[in-house]
């Protein structure tokens, strides 16, 4: 539902919000004297207070206490947080049980969350179109139109649940890592139980991939420039090149392709990317340090992961990597909308790797875990369903954490979401008038990213979205409220 | 009350209590969910999770009766108690689904309507704490023995 009253005077239209707005989204966008869109900026909160949470704390305990940070990524935090725990345990190598383990349970949140987004919230959008009306833009109206994607959307997402529970003993809050393994396998009636659904799971995905090309072709102007601008590329890649969203290397493109850094161990971030705290948002600004703030700034994700891999190493995903990275003409491919086509690649690919891993013997073995010498600090990335998620964590004699950073995938899309606002806002906006058609293109825009504004609560009485038009002074010239 | 907890007449009932427990108050959700499944009644089921997801379709369109639970930030102390009937709606993130878009999906997709109530139970913190309030922990065992008696009633699916 959203709404509008005028008050006080004739230029100025305001809706004050009832409630907080942490966790979710407030836009402001800024007009010139000229009365021309100056900038726009996506403000959201996210882990404030994450040091108080997790300081004095012993380290082994922090992969299950991450998961309470966020409630649409805890497997994604749990997983990176095992990893940094890895380094700190003196683990450099798992054993092979453990790492497969642990990969199952990443496919399995990926191909879940990633469904999450493009059924429930993209398809409507894309299916329907966005100038449909908004009584019938839902995903009820998507099951309506298209009565099989109601299907997909479904049992997709089930069976990413029941990935996670089959490796993690539940389905919510899994406890699958220790630092240095993990502390179970995979059982022969799980393993079996998935094996059975795998082949149409796989199946449903490259449907939906077909059903969402069908809307790019036949709408590929506005796929190309919507909210769209060149920009530079991180994700990690395997040592080979090739998509890894578990484990691998940093890598960093420029807006024509050319390699920024790869390689790069997560323990080495520092050098290459640094984080800027600017006034007006709670959020940090990463960038490529050698770049510098003005043009060091980057986007991760689905669409990241495609740009940044040579190729994919399951066959059905890299055929589709290979049809999606010809919109580039040789070059990254920048449409902001292609994240969601990155985004059915993605489910595609991890679909793939949890079939052969479910037919890997490997992940009945019982050897899981291993043991080193104790370091003070342990440092991990990983490929979250939203991008690039690093965790950073340093421990004192006592086994304690005594410090902790966090770079999440929301975090390092930051500027990249102020300027697909920015653009939509001066593609859009026409006068004073914050128009339902500028308040659908805006949360389009931002809807590509998929940021996860879940690191707050999700109690009643939240507002999802207030979008506020100001003039050069920075007095407010117009809000709306979507709810 | 059957002492054996097992009433085979009784409607199916579903109570889904959500919410992150590492945000204080938020926490009141789960806990309600946890509470219930204690009872151990064969023909009640209890889940918690962060939030409602569209795969608790296939749960919702399996039972009778369904509490969707969740703490509030506003509202009367120690609960309120609404009906909930199927509404579609678009969210502006895809990590937020309501209980009214959930029947929607239910109903649309499996052709099920189950009587859905939601159980607000008002909180008063909302930070990176794993425990609730004094406020709230009060709040939270007034709400659990309204819906303990409520689950156990034959009359529970009337409207309260």
């Amino acid at each position: 539902m959203s709404d509008v009253q005028l008050s006080q005077g004739p230029r100025k239209i305001v809706i004050d919000p009832v409630t907080r707005v942490e966790g979710h989204g407030k836009v402001t966008i800024r007009l010139n004297e000229a009365g021309e869109v100056e900038q726009a900026r996506f403000h959201i909160v996210e882990f404030r207070g994450f040091e108080r949470f997790i300081q004095g704390r012993m380290y082994w305990e922090v992969p299950v206490i991450v998961q309470r940070l966020c409630g649409i990524c805890p497997v994604s935090h749990h997983l990176c947080a095992a990893k940094a725990m890895d380094m700190i345990a003196g683990v450099d190598h798992v054993t092979p049980t453990a790492d497969k383990m642990r990969r199952l349970m990443h496919y399995g949140q990926v191909l879940q969350s990633n469904a999450l987004n493009f059924f429930h919230l993209a398809s409507p959008d894309l299916l329907l179109g966005f100038e449909s009306p908004v009584a019938q833009r839902n995903i009820i109206g998507v099951i309506e139109a298209f009565p099989e994607v109601g299907k997909w959307a479904i049992f997709i997402r089930k069976f990413g649940q029941q990935v996670i529970a089959a490796t993690g003993g539940r389905r919510i809050h899994p406890r699958l890592c220790i630092p240095g393994g993990v502390n179970q396998n995979l059982s022969v009636e799980n393993r079996d139980a998935l094996r059975k659904d795998i082949g149409q799971i796989i199946e449903w995905c490259g449907a939906a991939l077909e059903l969402h090309k069908s809307f790019v072709h036949s709408h590929e102007t506005l796929h190309e420039t919507f909210a769209s601008f060149p920009s530079s590329y991180m994700s990690i890649v395997g040592a080979d090149g090739g998509m890894d969203l578990y484990d691998g290397g940093l890598r960093a493109i420029d807006a024509v392709g050319q390699p920024i850094f790869e390689g790069v161990h997560a323990s080495a971030y520092r050098d290459y990317i640094t984080e800027e705290v600017r006034s007006w948002s709670y959020m940090k600004f990463p960038h490529i340090r050698s770049l510098g703030r003005e043009e060091g700034w980057y986007r991760v994700g689905p669409l990241a992961q495609l740009n940044c891999c040579a190729f994919i190493d399951t066959p059905i995903a890299d055929a589709a990597r290979k049809d999606f990275m010809a919109l580039g003409h040789g070059g990254p491919v920048h449409a902001t909308l292609a994240y969601h086509w990155a985004r059915l690649i993605c489910m595609i690919h991890c679909a793939e790797k949890i079939q052969d891993l479910l037919f890997d013997d490997a992940l009945q073995g019982t050897d899981l875990v291993v043991t080193g010498e104790r370091r003070p600090e342990g440092i991990a990335v990983i490929e979250a369903p939203r991008g690039t998620l690093l965790h950073h964590y340093t421990v004192d004699e006592h086994d304690q954490v005594t410090g902790a950073n966090l770079i999440v995938s929301t975090t390092n899309n930051n500027e990249a979401m102020n300027r697909s606002v920015t653009k939509v806002a001066m593609d859009d906006l026409s006068g004073h008038e914050i128009t339902e058609g500028l308040l659908n293109h805006i949360e389009v825009a931002i809807r590509a990213y998929d940021p996860c504004l879940s690191c707050a609560t999700h109690a009643l009485g939240d507002m999802p979205l207030i979008v506020t038009l100001e003039d050069a002074d920075g007095s407010v010239i117009a809000t709306r409220v979507k709810q | 009350m059957n002492t054996a907890g097992h009433f085979p007449s009784a409607p199916r009932v579903l109570v889904l209590g959500y919410g992150n427990p590492g945000r204080q108050d938020d926490g009141l959700g789960p806990a309600v969910a946890t509470g219930i499944g204690r009872l151990g009644w064969s023909n009640v089921t209890a889940f918690d999770n962060y939030q409602l997801v569209i795969e608790d379709a296939v749960d919702v369109a399996e039972h009778d009766v369904v509490w969707f639970v969740d703490a509030a930030k506003t509202g009367p102390a120690p609960f309120a108690v609404y009906d909930v009937e199927p509404s579609p709606a678009i969210e502006f993130t895809s990590h937020i689904l309501s209980p009214a878009s959930l029947l929607a999906i239910t109903r649309q997709y499996y052709g099920a309507s189950p009587r859905a109530f939601l159980l607000a139970i008002r909180g008063y913190e909302f930070e990176f704490v794993e425990a609730l309030t004094p406020g709230a922990a009060a709040n939270l065992d007034a709400a659990l023995a309204m819906l303990t008696e409520r689950v156990r009633s034959p009359q529970m699916v009337e409207a309260p």
